[in-house]
């Protein structure tokens, strides 16, 4: 027998996943190079949801390129919208009201939130659980009132104009927010007992998709996907914007660098976004919602780089500037491509059927990857 | 030897009691039918109700006298990113003042292009425009999604002006 297995001859065959794959959450495409359901390339193909965000904003005022940004990492849109309204309020030189950075800083956190809540239901449904997905979107309901409510829209929100917000918080806006952490703080032990704790989930991804923390910062792996590997790169906590540096909260790091670690930081952050809200919610100082910009912003000359934390990592927003009324080039560092960018490495020498439990830990928005 | 089957069987009996701990919170909700808050849509149509600031589509606003408060000044258009607001404007004699002054003609709407930003509700000088609550856009045919806004022999109010 062994000897017949020494003389069968194996081959590498090629297979194609995606563009059309429930898992891939969009229109990715992995071309993988297999032996037997042993994975040894992974070569991701992008450019099926490229819609050119990145020129279209050439042709766009200042006011109008924010709202693209929506379509981007549509999961985290409010606090792409933020990044670049701090990039133009920075070349303006402009003085933001206060209460301006706090409801920033909430939306941004409630954003995140609900951003993991999805995470975390989709990471289920991956490996076969649809209960997590049902649970995940009950508690995500109760955000996504709360921005309908105060923003007009659930999803592409669009709140953020430069120099401030687009309208004052809705007067039922704290006392919702309240209530929510209130829910939310009873329902996310039942998170841990769904799915943390449950054999199969951990099986399926403890030592699983090993991302060294050396990889991680030369791939530029950021978000809950570096700090898994135990890359402090929080840029919430490194470089302070909105009202960051006024609340108390924990860098969540993770050493292990295997998917279970990356779910781990994630859930971890719920905790810390619930504590800064916390924090924030009955301290909005009074004041204008939105410092007076004028009907036409001119950027002065120059070069203006904004980086945010969004709830896959850090997005980087360069703007340089010609003195005209639009933008002479934008460039948007995404989280997502970056941290696609690490999955060969992570996949290298796995099983074909963990490629879907680590894609899931990485927590890919594909329009964030093709802009 | 021992210990490697007490070994094997305490996993066993771990491995079940997570399953079973994930399984109690299903049975709770299977137990408290209450806490369930899936709404039932289209049943409940009547009685849903969208939040104020809800942005389902532009609407010109016309009180009873079939009069409205666009005075054609484009600001919504410039505001616009994608251009699906065009407005055709024409001139009109001013009964006051006998002298030609702009009115529209048509106010397109190309429902197709929205993003619903909000943009030309915020440039609007006059507050003419609004988002209307109305969320059900699907339609058979592309064409019905371009609307002309202000209704047939309407006209701009008294008094506002540009």
């Amino acid at each position: 027998m062994e000897d017949l297995l020494n003389k069968a001859e194996t081959q590498e065959y090629f297979i194609n996943m995606g563009p059309q794959h429930p898992s891939t959450h969009g229109v990715l495409r992995l071309m993988l190079t297999l032996d037997g359901e042993i994975i040894k390339k992974v070569e991701p193909h992008l450019g099926y949801i490229h819609r050119s965000i990145e020129k279209m904003s050439e042709k766009d005022s200042y006011y109008q390129m924010v709202h693209l940004t929506d379509r981007m990492d549509y999961l985290s849109c409010h606090i792409n919208n933020e990044a670049v309204c701090l990039a133009i309020e920075k070349g303006l030189q402009l003085e933001i009201p206060d209460r301006v950075k706090y409801i920033r800083t909430i939306i941004s956190e409630l954003t995140r939130l609900s951003s993991h809540q999805l995470w975390w239901g989709v990471m289920g449904m991956d490996l076969g659980a649809i209960t997590t997905f049902l649970y995940g979107f009950r508690d995500r309901e109760m955000i996504t009132d709360i921005f309908e409510e105060t923003c007009g829209a659930r999803l592409t929100m669009n709140y953020n104009v430069p120099g401030g917000l687009m309208f004052d918080i809705h007067p039922n806006f704290q006392k919702r927010t309240k209530d929510f952490i209130k829910h939310f703080k009873k329902k996310l032990p039942e998170y841990d007992e769904l799915l943390s704790g449950n054999i199969i989930f951990t099986e399926r991804t403890k030592d699983i998709g090993y991302l060294s923390k050396e990889d991680a910062i030369s791939y530029g792996v950021t978000g809950p996907s570096g700090r898994g590997s135990g890359f402090a790169c929080d840029v919430r906590k490194r470089i302070p914007y909105s009202a960051y540096d006024k609340v108390e909260f924990k860098e969540i790091i993770y050493t292990e660098g295997d998917s279970f670690a990356r779910y781990k930081v994630r859930m971890d952050e719920m905790k810390e976004s619930l504590y800064i809200i916390e924090q924030l919610i009955d301290n909005i100082p009074e004041g204008d919602f939105k410092a007076k910009t004028k009907a036409v912003i001119k950027l002065p000359d120059g070069e203006y780089y904004q980086r945010v934390e969004t709830a896959r990592g850090e997005l980087g927003v360069y703007i340089i500037s010609d003195n005209k009324k639009n933008p002479y080039r934008v460039k948007y560092r995404s989280p997502g491509f970056s941290n696609l960018s690490a999955l060969d490495t992570m996949a290298r020498g796995g099983k074909i059927a963990d490629l879907v439990a680590m894609m899931s830990t990485l927590d890919l928005v594909i329009p964030d990857i093709d802009r | 030897m021992i210990k490697a089957i007490i070994n094997y069987f305490k996993e066993i009996f771990t491995a079940c009691r997570t399953l079973i701990t994930g399984m109690k919170v299903t049975g709770y909700y299977f137990f408290h039918p209450k806490e369930i808050i899936t709404q039932q849509y289209p049943e409940n149509r009547a009685t849903l109700q969208m939040f104020d600031r809800f942005r389902g589509e532009v609407v010109l606003l016309h009180d009873e006298n079939n009069e409205h408060k666009c005075t054609g000044c484009s600001a919504c258009e410039i505001a616009c990113p994608n251009g699906s607001i065009e407005i055709i404007s024409k001139k009109e004699i001013d009964p006051e003042t006998s002298k030609p002054k702009k009115a529209i003609d048509k106010f397109v709407y190309h429902l197709s292009m929205c993003t619903f930003c909000n943009l030309c509700i915020l440039a609007c000088p006059t507050d003419a425009i609004k988002m209307s609550k109305s969320f059900e856009h699907s339609v058979y045919d592309r064409s019905k999604l371009t609307k002309v806004l202000n209704k047939p022999g309407s006209k701009i109010m008294a008094g506002i002006k540009e």
